[in-house]
């Protein structure tokens, strides 16, 4: 059947920030299909609120609609591009969650919009769980006893008559985001009332548990003509209890038979069949009884999922993209494998290697979280990687983690064997937490048996006597006389990198040691080519991924030079999809230039390590000796004209002196740029060089040094270690007390590791700049007025592009700073300067000689896109060349945009509803020096009032217009907010206050009621907020933090309504702004093309 | 840990480590895509004479059970993985994969490169192969190699069919009584049928058209085997005299060659033949696609854009594989008989084209 003709122009809906539990991973998908839709000749549209998205660049679709999220938002994008049909099968629950509350709205039917790739009632079989089990039981299989509960009681009721060992599961959410393991009767009752809370239908599923059977998940695909295929079998390492997604998962199966396999095959097939998925992708979840066999069928998402990227990038089957050519009317047996090039992609891959996925978590992120593993998602990432046996393939997953450990007896000093309590371990070891296996590791080290080990995690015997062969082989390695190659061959066989090898064997000196060693005897991997199909046909497309086998597929390539690219890693906070879009537009800028790009990454969710975006693709973690294999590939293959280490953030920028040291060649800006930049006695240096104020600032390796620092400095001081991304570990500290208790915290302080001690610059302006520097001139990319005050880390803050207070005298100030900051690092492409605004004082803050969090969003809100410019810079062009070219203005950059240009403002999304403590309460959601967003949406509109209002939209659903404010605010912050909050009031608002803030608005002409603090009792305010009786929150903090404190109670409830919480006054007046605009009547929406149309018309005319 | 080697007919050789049993063993080596399976693999009486090569790097991770064998014993004649289990785990395992295959005497290799061996055998075809964990010289081993028969021309079924018929009952009332020719079965085959009210008398490969005859079938049954159907004129001439005589046949794999050649088509080798259990066949009546298990060398040379005219009318290509548009079934259109080239039964493989033993027994249903 070949492509439908009948429809010409399809909206795609994007899924929105990052959040944890919908990742980049739909970016990946996404960018897949527009760019399939669009190559068979649809007109395309698309709305996506952000703009950290490949697939939001403006060539990716005809009319690209950064807005928000909403039924509104959508509708009004359908009325003005009047599309056929709405894909909504590739932006995850939110796009299908979007695509049902359209259905409802009458939206569809209004505008004879068509739904492709899962129609209505699919979609509700596949979500609703009791339609679900109904269908699981007609196609033959099994489901856990369960009832959908509406109510308390009935869940309690139906919880006991299966020992109150039940899962809870809200519906229509992601991420099992409410979703709880309950054990007793107390925990039934809190987990359920939370979960109604948290379903936007206010409904449960109580299921019986299935917690420590095995786990596995199947994706498949249909087409319109009923061919399916099983695109790869995905085994779970963590049994049944944890979240898939925190999971360590496996592909392929590894521990079942062909007639289990076949088994859970045709059940899959059936229930597809069944719900009525007519075209695209699903996935589904089985458990098994270890015991017995018993197969029960636990869920299935009727859309591509994070599990299809990680099937995508495990087998090479480009699920999504698949997706869209079916949704568009082919089928299966019509499209091309784009692999093998002759045959279908009607067949089901093979694979002759192991996939593993290790998640990553952000625990330190949120202190009082409770880290213990659930039925709940809590991870922010994963790595994956792929070796031709299981040891392989995990060795290089744990390496991949970005965290201090890197594989088992890489955290020194190792453990002990001799004094460990095995009984102990295996208790620990049996509570899934982050790291486990490293517990399972230490446990058969101490002399568990895999039987006690199985017996203790349920985790299957195959798994834990494959990391009983790891701990073998590192004992043979530890005892071994002499390190022969026969065993260093052994243990690289196994996954064993020579950082852990080194810790085996001291008289190596490190790693170093061993990598010499390896090299000279010639023990180096091979690289093989993940192909689909087994090595049975050949393939066409570079991807690789390295193996210590015999035979390497790497093809000589002497035609063009070679660039390597390398990428972020997993996501985490502070390192998220910013920079793998970054490192996406290197690779399309140095392609266009006439290099062959290589890409090094080992983050499955990403649109980097999609084979179609660079030339060649290797699926290798990010540390030194694996990056170094694959340059010596490359070496091998070609000339390497370097490696670009400046845009995928912390990771690669911390390899960058040691690529060096190694003889790599580093493009752009060098490492001792860097260093001079992260380094703070040398960067002090440069700006007094230049002659530009910072705020005072010491470093200190003690509580004696700091405390003198401070007391020098006086307080507030901001207190940080250095190194860090992402604000780490940073914090604002008012007096010694506070300081000491900081300083006693922060252990890892050491002479080369000091603790940054810098005045804390109260009430100032900060401003974020990104900037292109070539050694001879600079281009201002964009001046970013944060919203909130500075104190809170910039990637949690609120921005607006241009600066919406700042004059043409600020600008110019910032233009000179961060040339004579630029000149003084020896930047080669991007630099981001942290500045404050004091009076007329630009301090700088910090500098960074990379491509920043902001680059994305900059490029979209200016119409320039930096990443690619750096890249060119990287490689000798020059920015007067650039601007011949076209990459660059003509004339005029970032920092002169004209006084009415568009606005974009930038706001933040925090994950902290997704967090408790072990206690079950939630975690505060102050902001502070230490990020903790997961992503951002972007508002974009014609005046700054119009684009917040957006953003918040975007962020948190959408400010009210009417209704009631709830306002309490630190004594410092009342005179500020009379006034936004009189405006409030003028526009119709019922004005709810605590007793102090209340007082103050009255004396001021408004009528605020008094609603009791939290610990006033019964009828107070946060009782309101949960009630549903307020719309939005103003609450500025003041004093400590933690539960059954006033504000954190407000805020926490604030989160759990799901309505916005205003946390400074800054925000609190942009809000209010949005407010007018937004009761002003109708918000209009524009593409970004249009937008971009408009700045370039007024480039023109210059 | 004790080594062994590999030695193909042109000389590549490759240094693992022995597996299974120790000794010296020579076959054509074939690769093997499947992921699961290896105990349906190994107990296929089609991989007689043949050095399996398995892509997937794990084997042996569920163990050996006492349900899962596809026939009495373990075929391949060697048997090559890159990473054997030193552990089985499955709720149905009763020993290890290492075990069985030392017991049952089969000669192995483990830790090779094997996807490099596939790579090669897929651009070189497949070809006699040698593994020694006796004999370290590869230039040795080699002469051996060489001295070995080759596929080409080998007539096999005699050496894997049953001995003496037997049969295995319908389950619940019998519908139909088929004669099936043993060239190679698999347990699975008859069981399919069973499943569908077929009695199943298992006959020996040698079987004439009289003692066909003779068991009072409804129908007859061709089933896989292992071989050259080139070589295979009586089973070939048994067949025509069996459809002279109206007799309703249905074939699979080998059955498909047979019944190809006796309705006059050519066979000929495959360069590396299909074996996996993630082949696409479209159905040409349908136009749909099933994900098919495989195991085949040899493929039925029949012309795909017409109608052939035959002794026995019209017969038409029924179905393809995609990947490659090898002839995969044949349908007579006047008479009924009808075939594939993979297998329907699946064991291992996905179930998808158990459809074509309801169309078997539609068939029978027809002729009654």
């Amino acid at each position: 059947m070949p492509k439908r003709t009948d429809i010409s122009h399809i909206l795609v809906i994007g899924s929105g920030p990052i959040v944890i539990g919908q990742a980049c991973e739909f970016d990946y998908s996404g960018t897949q299909a527009c760019r399939v839709l669009r190559s068979e000749g649809f007109r395309v549209s698309l709305i996506n609120s952000n703009p950290a998205t490949i697939m939001t660049d403006p060539e990716f679709a005809d009319a690209t609609y950064i807005e928000p999220l909403t039924t509104e938002f959508v509708e009004r994008v359908i009325a003005v591009e009047r599309p056929d049909a709405i894909l909504a099968t590739l932006g995850g629950q939110t796009a299908l969650n979007l695509a049902v509350a359209l259905h409802e709205a009458g939206v569809l039917e209004k505008y004879g919009v068509e739904l492709i790739g899962a129609d209505i009632d699919a979609i509700q079989r596949g979500e609703d769980r009791q339609r679900f089990k109904q269908i699981v039981r007609q196609a033959g299989g099994e489901v856990p006893e369960s009832v959908v509960c509406r109510t308390l009681e009935e869940a309690v009721e139906f919880a006991a008559t299966v020992g109150n060992r039940v899962v809870i599961r809200p519906s229509f959410t992601m991420g099992g985001l409410g979703s709880g393991l309950a054990g007793n009767a107390d925990e039934v009752r809190t987990m359920v009332a939370r979960g109604l809370a948290e379903s936007p239908v206010h409904e449960v599923l109580v299921e019986q548990s299935v917690r420590g059977w095995k786990e596995f998940e199947l994706e498949l695909m249909r087409d319109r003509h009923d061919n399916v295929v099983v695109v790869c079998s995905i085994e779970n390492l963590d049994p049944m209890g944890v979240h898939t997604g925190d999971s360590i998962t496996v592909a392929p199966a590894m521990t079942l038979t062909d007639r289990e396999y076949q088994r859970m095959r045709d059940l899959g097939i059936a229930v597809l069949r069944e719900v009525g998925v007519d075209t695209g992708g699903c996935n589904i979840q089985f458990a098994i009884d270890p015991a017995n066999g018993r197969m029960i069928v636990i869920e299935m998402n009727p859309r591509v999922s994070r599990s299809s990227a990680l099937a995508s990038k495990a087998t090479g089957f480009p699920i999504a993209k698949i997706a869209a050519k079916l949704a568009v009317g082919y089928t299966l047996d019509e499209i091309p494998n784009d692999i093998t090039m002759r045959t279908p992609a009607a067949f089901e891959p093979a694979l002759d290697y192991v996939v593993i996925k290790v998640p990553r978590f952000a625990f330190e992120k949120f202190p009082g979280a409770d880290p213990v593993l659930t039925t709940h998602m809590k991870s922010v990432g994963e790595a994956m990687a792929i070796g031709r046996n299981f040891t392989e393939a995990l060795g290089k997953a744990l390496r991949s983690m970005e965290t201090k450990a890197a594989g088992f007896w890489t955290v020194a000093p190792m453990p002990s064997d001799d004094d460990a309590d095995v009984d102990a371990l295996l208790a620990q070891a049996a509570i899934p937490t982050d790291g486990r296996l490293y517990l399972v590791e230490r446990a058969l080290r101490a002399g568990a048996t895999v039987e006690q080990v199985v017996e203790a995690t349920a985790i299957d015997a195959w798994f834990v006597d494959q990391i009983a062969l790891v701990v073998e082989i590192g004992a043979d390695v530890r005892a071994a006389p002499t390190l022969t190659p026969q065993l260093l061959r052994m243990a690289k066989r196994h996954g064993l990198s020579d950082r852990q090898i080194a810790v085996l064997r001291p008289e190596f000196a490190g790693e170093d040691g061993v990598r010499a060693l390896r090299q000279r005897i010639g023990i180096r991997p091979v690289f093989k080519t993940v192909d689909t199909c087994a090595a049975e046909f050949a393939a066409t497309t570079p991807y690789y991924y390295s193996s210590y086998d015999e035979e390497t597929e790497v093809e000589p390539q002497r035609d063009r030079q070679k660039v390597l690219i390398l990428g972020s890693g997993p996501n985490r906070i502070g390192q998220g999809i910013e920079f793998d879009y970054s490192c996406v537009h290197a690779v399309q800028a140095l392609r266009a230039a006439g290099y062959e790009t290589v890409m090094v990454n080992c983050n499955p969710e990403t649109v980097s390590t999609d084979y179609d975006t660079a030339d060649r693709l290797y699926f290798e973690p990010l540390t030194l000796e694996d990056v170094l294999e694959v340059v010596h590939a490359e070496r091998q293959s070609g000339d390497v004209a370097g490696v670009i280490c400046t845009l995928g953030g912390q990771t690669p920028l911390g390899l960058a002196q040691r690529l060096k040291d190694c003889g790599v060649p580093v493009l752009g800006t060098q490492p001792e740029a860097i260093d001079l930049a992260e380094h703070r006695g040398a960067f002090g240096r440069v700006l007094a060089a230049a002659g530009l104020p910072a705020p005072k600032h010491g470093t200190a390796t003690s509580f004696e040094q700091a405390k003198t620092v401070a007391d020098g400095i006086g307080y507030p001081v901001l207190v940080r270690p250095s190194y860090v991304l992402g604000g780490r570990g940073m914090e604002i500290v008012y007096d010694e007390a506070h300081l000491s208790d900081y300083i006693s915290r922060a252990t890892e302080i050491t002479a080369e590791h000091p603790v940054l001690v810098d005045r804390f610059l109260d009430d100032a302006v900060e401003i974020d700049v990104d900037a292109l520097f070539d050694g001879a001139d600079l281009y201002l990319g964009g001046v970013m007025e944060h919203i909130e005050e500075a104190g809170i880390h910039s990637g949690d803050s609120a921005c607006a592009l241009p600066p919406i207070t700042l004059g043409a005298g600020d600008i110019a100030a910032v233009r000179q700073s961060t040339l004579a900051i630029a000149r003084g690092v020896g930047v080669r492409g991007l630099l981001n300067v942290q500045y404050a605004l004091v009076g007329d004082i630009l301090y700088v803050l910090e500098a960074n000689p990379r491509a920043s969090r902001t680059v994305p969003f900059v490029s979209k809100a200016t119409a320039v896109q930096l990443a690619k410019a750096a890249a060119r810079i990287a490689l000798g062009t020059t920015i007067a060349e650039l601007r011949v070219e076209g990459m660059l203005p003509a004339r005029g950059d970032g920092g002169d945009l004209p006084d009415d240009a568009p606005i974009a403002v930038k706001e933040a999304v925090l994950p902290f509803h997704r967090f408790r403590t072990s206690g079950g309460d939630q975690v505060d959601s102050i902001l502070g020096p230490e990020m903790k967003s997961t992503g951002e949406v972007m508002g974009f509109d014609d005046n700054f009032g119009t684009a917040f209002a957006k953003s918040q939209a975007a962020a948190y659903g959408s400010l009210p217009v009417r209704g009631t404010v709830f306002v309490s605010i630190a004594n410092r912050d009342k005179r500020a907010v009379i006034f936004p909050v009189k405006r409030l009031h003028d526009l119709g608002f019922r004005v709810l206050a605590t007793a102090g803030t209340g007082q103050v608005l009255r004396r001021n002409g408004v009528r605020a009621e008094i609603v009791g603090k939290f610990s006033d009792g019964p009828g107070n305010v946060v009782e309101r907020i949960l009630a549903g009786d307020v719309d939005i929150v103003f609450n500025t903090p003041w004093g400590n933090s933690g539960p059954r404190i006033d504000g954190y109670e407000i805020r926490t409830a604030a989160v759990a309504a799901g309505i916005p919480c205003l946390t400074t006054v800054q925000a609190v007046a942009a809000a209010v702004q949005g407010i007018e605009e937004l009761s002003r009547g109708e918000i209009s929406v524009r593409s970004l093309q249009d937008l971009h149309a408009q700045l370039a018309a007024w480039r023109a005319g210059v | 840990m004790s080594e062994a080697i590999l030695v193909l007919e042109d000389g590549r050789a490759f240094t693992g480590a022995a597996y299974g049993a120790p000794g010296e063993t020579f076959g054509e080596a074939v690769f093997a895509t499947g992921m699961t399976g290896y105990q349906e693999t190994l107990t296929d009486p089609s991989y007689h004479r043949q050095i399996v090569v398995q892509t997937a790097p794990h084997i042996g991770n569920t163990g050996v059970n006492d349900e899962d064998a596809e026939s009495r014993r373990i075929w391949v004649s060697g048997y090559v993985v890159r990473d054997p289990a030193r552990r089985a785990s499955s709720w149905r395992s009763i020993r290890s994969l290492q075990d069985e295959l030392e017991a049952q005497g089969v000669v192995g290799i483990s830790d090779i490169d094997t996807r490099a061996l596939t790579r090669y055998l897929r651009e070189r075809g497949a070809m006699r192969c040698g593994i020694s964990s006796t004999d370290l010289d590869p230039d040795r081993l080699l002469r051996k190699v060489l001295a070995a028969p080759s596929m080409a021309g080998a007539d096999l079924s005699a050496e894997v069919t049953t001995a003496r018929p037997y049969t295995v009952e319908a389950i619940g009332a019998r519908r139909f009584t088929v004669a099936a020719i043993d060239y190679g079965i698999k347990t699975m085959t008859p069981h399919r049928m069973a499943q569908r009210g077929i009695t199943t008398r298992v006959l020996p490969s040698t079987s004439s058209v009289a003692d066909v005859l003779a068991v009072g079938a409804d129908a007859v049954f061709l089933a896989n085997g292992p071989g050259d159907p080139a070589s295979a004129d009586d089973a070939v001439a048994t067949v025509r005299e069996l459809m002279r005589n109206r007799v309703p046949v249905f074939g699979i794999c080998f059955g498909n060659q047979i019944l190809g050649r006796a309705f006059g088509f050519g066979t000929y080798k495959l360069r590396y033949g299909h074996r996996g259990l993630n082949q696409p066949v479209q159905d040409r009546s349908t136009g749909k696609v099933e994900i098919t298990a495989h195991n085949h060398g040899f493929a039925v040379d029949a012309p795909l854009d017409r109608v052939s005219e035959t002794e026995f009318g019209a017969v038409e290509v029924s179905h393809i594989c995609l990947n490659d548009q090898v002839v995969e079934g044949l349908r007579a259109k006047d008479t009924n008989a009808f075939s594939v080239q993979y297998h329907p039964e699946a064991a291992a493989g996905p179930h998808e084209a158990a459809y074509l033993f309801d169309r078997f027994s539609e068939m029978l249903e027809g002729t009654k």
